[in-house]
This record gives C-alpha cells, structure tokens and sequence, in this order.
C-alpha cells in the first residue's frame, strides 16, 4: 500500500490536470466569442451613424440604412408581446396552480417542453399555412408577430410556471388559511412573488424572437423595403389606427442575410453594422432580465 | 342549519366522530371532543399522532390537496352548523377560523398589509376602517408599540418572535371565531416562546383557542384543557390540571412522563 502522503499527491494532480483542462475549456468559447464580438465590431463600428439609422435601405451601399428594418423588428416584437405575454403567463398560472395534478397536465407539460425545442422553421411552416393561407392574415406584421410568439410561448409558458413553483407553499397556505380564494391568491400572492422570475422568462423569450430569420421568411417578409408601416397615430377619430398591423415588413436579421448574400464588400460591412446593432439590442435585453431578476431578489424574502 | 336545543353556551365546538383519511390512510379514528368557549385547548401527542391534521380539520386546509376524506361532524356554535361537511364551502370556514402556523409567514409586504390582507378579501375597501382595524389588531398581536413607527416596512425586517405576532395580528384582525395554533413556537426562541405564550393568555378573553404542541410544558402552561393523541385515536381529555397530575390512562402518563414519543 501506497503511503497517505503519496496519494494524497495523486489525487492532487488530478484535481491540477481537471482545473488546467476545464479552464482551457473556458477559454476556447470565449476567445472565439470574444473575436467575433471585436471583429464585428471593428467592421461595423465605423457604419454606426445617425443616418445608418434614419435611411431605408438603397442600391447603393454608402446610402443605406436599417430604418425600416430596426423598426419591423420593434413593431413586430410589439406583437409578440403583446400575444405571448397574456397567453403564456395565463396558461403558466393555470398549469401550476389550478389544473387537477394527472396523467393528461403530465403529458400537457412534456410536450410544452417539447415543443421549445422544435425547429422555429417547423413554426415557419405552420404559420404560414395558418396565419397566411389559411386566416388571410397576409404576408404582414401582424402574421410575423404572432409567428415569434408562437414560437417563444413555450419558452414564457415554461419560465412563468419555474418561477410561479419557485414561491413557497407556505405562502399560499398563509393565503388560504384566511380564506382568500384561488384567484385572490394568485393575483395578491403567487403573481407578485413570482413576477420576476416572469419577467425575466419574457424577455429571454423575446431575445430570442428578435433574432429569429428562418420562420418569417417563410411567412413571406421583404427583403427590401423602403417605406415604413402607417403610423399608428392620427390626426382624425379614433386616433389610434391599427393599419400598421397588415402592412409588409423587414426585420433586422433579414436586412443582415440581405446584404450579407451581395457582392459588394460595402454591404457586408453595413451587414456588420447592422449586426452590430442587433447584437447591442439582444445584450441590453438580456442585462434588464439580470437586472429584473437581482432587483426582486433583492426585494423578496421568505 | 338548525340550532341545537340542547347548545350549552359556554361550549365553542363539538367534534363528533371524526375520522379524516389521507387517501386511503386513516389518519384520525372517530375523535371525539369537546371545545370550551373563551379557553384554550391543547392537543398534544407524539410525531405523526395526528394532531396536526386534526387542527386542520378545523379550517378545512386539507381541501387544499387532493385525496382528502371527512367522516363525522365538526359542530361550530352558536350556529351548529358541521364544518368538516360536504355541504359547506372551505372559504366560508376559513374566513370564521383563523390559523398561525408552525413557522412564522408573513406575506413579502409591508407590516400595515400583512395585517390588512384579511379586510381586504373581505371585501373592506374603506381606508380608515382598514386601519382602524390593523391598530387594534397590532395592539390585541401585542406588537403595536414596535412597529408603530414603520407600519410601511417590509414584514421581513422583523425579528423572528415578532413575525409570529404579526402573523397573529393578522389572523385576529378578522375576529376569527376560533384561532388555531399549529406549534406555534417551535421555530422560536425562549424569550420570543414567552411573549407568545403571554399573549395567548391574553387572548383567550376575546377568542376559543387551540393549540397543537409537541412541548409538553407548554400545554401544561398555556392551556385549560388537553386532549392526548397517538397513532389517530384520542387516547384521553380533559382538564389540564388532571391530564398531567392525574391522568386516567396509561398511555397518557407514559407520554407525560417522557417514557415514550
């Protein structure tokens, strides 16, 4: 037998290989995140000026822009907003707190799960079966909007119901015990509790929407648009007009793929800016999530 | 619901045959009680003997879980109407009997709505009754003096003994017809034990209390009556004084020996 000291020795150099191995790990996903994030940078940094935001995209490549492309993206992501957020948050609370605890909520649950991880082009094809041929919605922002929330309903439905199963049972049972209703304590208790978690679920959802190509070209959105959608404000009753909602739309990602596909090493280089921007915009989503979340962390204690 | 002819006043609740199923476990065999107005019942007994369960008969939180069975009656006075029946709604129940648990839970809120909470689901919207009323319950809570001045801060910020009177603020806020306590010291230190056990002496003058503890000596301080139970089945009630000076059966002074549980 080995004495203590020579395999404590062993054992230690393992634990030295595991930390040098791991770290090296560690390094090959940053160095290249990292050089993709300079490099994108370096080129496209130089694109960023207020007309790059302000110009439709045109022929020719020092003339053009990403107006009407950032903007189908915020009106779009409006849309899906708008669509998942209710709905998901409504099916999350109803599968944790009032659906009956049995075989058919299991399987419900499974394939919710399963169906995060379906391929967002199979969405593509649904929508465009549904929502464009089917409904007549047209190839517009409203079809593309409820498309993305489709797609990232599983992802609200699934962090809605984590964060909801994150308030202690105790909790609800202080609510019960004076008699509040299911309803009461949903909204006064387990909503309010639970609403960072929620939130934070919600915008990872959506930063993911924002980067989303594949299922609205399928639906059908341009690749080159030089008009914007109808305001959704008028002068004249009802002032607020919703025409915006079936006119055609571009969206970042697309503008990127459009430019990208050119030949001309000027439009690569507005591609890069315009990723650039998309990038910058997915990060701020992603750092108001941390920031939700460390806030009501902050906030709540059981 | 008719009213009992034969209704002694002095009597808050009589349970009647009692057995509560888990299932298909049988977790209280044909308990049968009898609840004094205006005192506090004790309901003592080893780890999984069911008293537990038992005080939660009393404001049906078992219908929050699926799997439960009443059998027997729960007569609440003056009213004489069973509260473990099929025919009355838990709410209802909940609403008349208020419950502090084993750990103190005060909601993530301010100190003010904790206490207001149950004037809330009430329906109270009036914001001077609101607090006219979370006053006099921190006052009857014995908590009033320390948070007076921060009624808007978190309930969190509160010591542990001070958290449960909240909690009991809470529940007398609604002038609860009996007030349920489910070890409601066990998570407490002596000192915060003291205050609480106080208090439920005080408390008795305004409310029929009962009070489940695993702490013997508690029961023997606090209580007017106590009811021994093991494995489901009441073994023996009666006064305190008797249950622990001179009890009638064996088990009950193995138990308070300390020969068993």
């Amino acid at each position: 037998m080995m004495s203590l000291k020579t395999t404590i020795q062993m054992n230690k150099r393992f634990d030295a290989l595991f930390a040098i191995l791991g770290l090296l790990s560690l390094l090959v996903g940053l160095t290249t995140l990292l050089a993709l994030v300079v490099d994108l940078f370096l080129d496209g940094a130089d694109h960023l000026s207020w007309t790059f935001f302000t110009s439709f995209p045109s022929r020719f490549p020092e003339k053009a822009g990403i107006l009407s492309s950032w903007v189908g993206s915020s009106v779009v992501m409006l849309v899906t907003t708008a669509t998942a957020v209710p709905l998901g948050v409504a099916a999350g609370v109803y599968l944790e707190e009032y659906a009956p605890k049995n075989w058919l909520t299991s399987l419900i649950e499974i394939n919710i799960a399963n169906l995060a991880g379906i391929p967002s082009i199979v969405y593509g094809l649904m929508a465009l079966g549904l929502f464009v041929y089917q409904f007549r919605l047209g190839q517009s922002i409203q079809t593309a909007g409820l498309t993305l929330a489709l797609l990232i309903l599983p992802i609200v439905i699934i962090s809605t119901r984590e964060a909801i199963r994150a308030v202690p049972a105790t909790m609800r049972e202080a609510s019960y015990a004076m008699g509040a209703t299911k309803w009461q304590t949903t909204r006064d208790h387990v909503l309010p509790y639970s609403l960072g978690g929620i939130l934070t679920g919600i915008i990872i959802g959506l930063s993911r929407a924002i980067g989303e190509t594949a299922p609205l070209i399928t639906i059908g959105a341009l690749t080159f648009i030089a008009f914007l959608p109808h305001a959704p404000f008028s002068s004249q009753f009802p002032f607020v007009s919703f025409e915006w909602l079936e006119d055609p739309f571009t969206v970042m990602p697309i503008q990127i793929f459009n430019w990208v596909s050119r030949p001309q090493d000027e439009f690569h280089l507005n591609a890069a800016g315009a990723g650039l921007v998309l990038m910058v915009m997915v990060m701020v989503m992603n750092g108001l999530a941390i920031a939700i979340r460390y806030r009501f962390r902050k906030k709540i204690k059981w | 619901m008719v009213e009992n002819k034969e209704h002694n006043p002095s009597i808050k609740a009589e349970v009647k045959n009692l057995s509560f199923y888990y299932g298909s476990l049988q977790a209280l065999k044909n308990v049968s009680l009898v609840i004094e107005q205006n005192k506090i019942t004790a309901l003592i007994g080893p780890s999984g003997c069911g008293k537990s369960t038992y005080l939660r008969c009393f404001n049906r939180m078992h219908d929050l879980y699926p799997g439960h069975r009443y059998e027997g009656e729960i007569l609440l006075y003056p009213d004489g109407i069973n509260i473990a029946g099929g025919g009355i709604d838990p709410i209802e129940i909940r609403l008349k009997n208020a419950m502090v648990f084993q750990k103190p839970n005060p909601f993530p809120k301010s100190i003010f709505e904790n206490v207001a909470y149950g004037l809330r689901i009430r329906g109270l919207k009036n914001y001077h009754q609101i607090k006219e009323r979370v006053e006099r319950a921190l006052l009857e809570g014995a908590l009033w003096d320390e948070v007076k001045d921060r009624l808007h801060d978190p309930a969190f910020n509160l010591s542990g003994g001070q958290q449960q009177r909240l909690c009991i603020a809470r529940a007398l806020a609604c002038d609860p017809e009996l007030l349920l306590f489910d070890e409601p010291t066990s998570a407490l230190d002596p000192i915060a034990t003291a205050r609480i056990e106080e208090l439920m002496g005080e408390l008795k003058k305004k409310v029929t209390i009962i009070v489940v503890t695993h702490n013997m000596q508690q029961a023997a301080r606090v209580s007017d009556f106590t009811a021994f139970l093991y494995l489901g089945e009441l073994i023996e009630w009666g006064k305190t004084e008797q249950i622990f000076t001179n009890p009638k059966e064996k088990k009950t002074e193995d138990y308070i020996t300390g020969r068993f549980g």
